[in-house]
């Protein structure tokens, strides 16, 4: 099974990306099961289960920081998207304070960052663009061509990695996006994270880099379970 | 692939250049309800100027689409793109400055706040062109051509009027960007001077597509495509007596265009110099028919 993990600025438009991604997906005969990581309030599982009729989940993160949710829940999470028998698994993260990267080792990460947010928006962010294997620019309708023009410098000055420009309203460049995800690799155990996230106040933070809650202390929480307290 | 796009040693498509491009052709799909289009075939050539014309709803926006989308058969139209004739190779839109299409719709918009002269002089460092030590003046030159209110350079994008963005989108993609074809969805709603626009692109041998509801336009392009329920219904050149009527037309734009630069100027309208101007304007009709 492929791992996709999909991160970017909430409203940025992963989900719209995602939604014509599986589309392709679908029709190209692939197993695809989707995950949807949030604070407090998400539609998309429910979405993506109406629209496309695949095995889709929502895991919200409450108080705990969605990305250490994320970390804590993925391992499970991969074997629900397994017994499920899919063949490429989507989790789209939440995206909230645009540092972390939570990105695994070995599966495909997809960083989605709106053109409309201005031309600087790729010097601001840190490793969640840094470590994605792909950038995917979207509304590029509403811009004029000169300013995707810098956005695009800005970001390949940041990151040196393949961008991919689209409309996704419109389904526009998807085929290039799906062709990535075709490429990327089978996703094996253990899993462990790209990088650290950039501050030392939690074991992940840490450099705790092991996938799953039972490896961490400290308010933890599994994927169908509150969070609760571990350790000393 | 054919041979118009050569390959390079590692068998990838080596790209093509903005130079390189001389034509783009549309290979007919099919319409809103799937009937297949009567056209075919269009062929764009550098130098031309062209309408899409049709009710709203007929398709004109969704046809620009797929020429900026290098159509293949993968659009809801199922219609095709061609550059040289060729299948072009999906890498020249990866990046906005290898892609010989810019596109100016209704909603593009400029969002930086910076002043016009250091965007244009970023923008020209980006695409090389910053050699050319008068770019930024030229490309302000175009855009003021366009406009009625001149744009000051020292002003921020963002204090641009609706006129003014998309007169200094134009003049962007043209000269900075160097696009070889640009694809210009319904600009006739923002104040931009069309009749001095087409006099202006017909300058630069580009291929220009209009979406557009002005008769002036369509009637000033070399040819135009009507539109209908999705699909691409005929292709009409002008003839000796459209020739005629345009220039008539032209004449009842610019005299709505002198009334409407009179209630700028805060003038009040009379019958006396409405009566004026059309009797001139129907008696040099006259002289055209004689």
């Amino acid at each position: 099974m492929k791992l996709i993990i999909c991160a970017g600025p909430p409203t940025c438009g992963k989900t719209t990306v995602l939604k014509q991604v599986t589309n392709k997906l679908l029709a190209q005969g692939r197993r695809v099961a989707y995950l949807k990581e949030d604070v407090q309030f998400a539609e998309e599982a429910t979405m993506f289960s109406e629209e496309f009729g695949i095995p889709s989940k929502a895991a919200y993160s409450g108080e705990i920081c969605p990305d250490h949710s994320h970390v804590l829940i993925l391992k499970e999470a991969v074997e629900w998207a397994e017994k499920n028998q899919a063949d490429i698994f989507i989790v789209e993260t939440a995206g909230l304070c645009l540092r972390c990267a939570p990105y695994v080792e070995g599966g495909f990460a997809i960083c989605v960052l709106e053109v409309t947010s201005g031309m600087n928006l790729p010097r601001k962010i840190g490793p969640m663009l840094t470590l994605a294997d792909i950038a995917v620019v979207t509304k590029i309708d509403l811009v004029s061509q000169a300013e995707r023009e810098v956005f695009r410098m800005n970001l390949t000055e940041v990151a040196p990695i393949p961008v991919i420009e689209t409309d996704a309203l419109h389904g526009i460049n998807i085929d290039r996006i799906v062709r990535e995800v075709e490429k990327s690799p089978e996703i094996k155990q253990p899993m462990v994270l790209r990088g650290n996230p950039p501050l030392a106040v939690c074991t992940i933070c840490a450099g705790k880099k092991e996938i799953g809650w039972e490896n961490h202390f400290g308010v933890v929480r599994t994927l169908e379970s509150d969070p609760f307290y571990q350790g000393e | 692939m054919s041979g118009i796009f050569p390959f390079s040693r590692n068998n990838e498509p080596s790209s093509l250049t903005l130079e390189d491009v001389h034509s783009v052709t549309l290979l007919g799909g099919h319409g809103k309800v799937g009937q297949k289009e009567t056209v075919t075939e269009v062929k764009f050539e550098m130098g031309n100027v062209v309408s899409i014309v049709g009710p709203t709803g007929s398709g004109k926006t969704a046809l620009i689409n797929d020429i900026e989308l290098f159509a293949n058969a993968n659009t809801p139209t199922g219609r095709r793109m061609l550059i040289n004739g060729a299948t072009p190779p999906e890498e020249l839109m990866d990046d906005p400055s290898k892609n010989p299409i810019a596109l100016i719709t209704q909603h593009t918009n400029f969002l930086s706040d910076l002043p016009v002269d250091v965007f244009l002089r970023m923008h020209a460092k980006i695409r090389r062109a910053h050699e050319h030590e008068t770019i930024v003046e030229e490309t302000l030159d175009f855009a003021n051509q366009l406009t009625g209110e001149p744009i000051i350079q020292e002003n921020s994008m963002t204090e641009l009027s609706g006129g003014q963005t998309r007169a200094l989108l134009i003049a962007d993609a043209v000269i900075i960007g160097n696009s070889p074809i640009l694809l210009l969805d319904e600009i006739e709603n923002a104040g931009i001077h069309r009749g001095r626009a087409l006099e202006l692109l017909r300058n630069y041998q580009k291929i220009f597509v209009f979406v557009t509801h002005d008769p002036r336009i369509a009637l000033l392009s070399d040819f135009r495509i009507v539109m209908s329920r999705g699909a691409m219904e005929k292709i009409i050149y002008p003839d000796e007596e459209e020739a005629i009527i345009i220039d008539r037309i032209g004449k009842l734009d610019d005299l709505m265009l002198r009334f409407r630069k009179r209630l700028w100027e805060g003038e009040r309208l009379s019958e006396k110099n409405l009566g004026g101007d059309l009797s001139a304007l129907l008696s040099s009709s006259k002289e055209t028919l004689s």
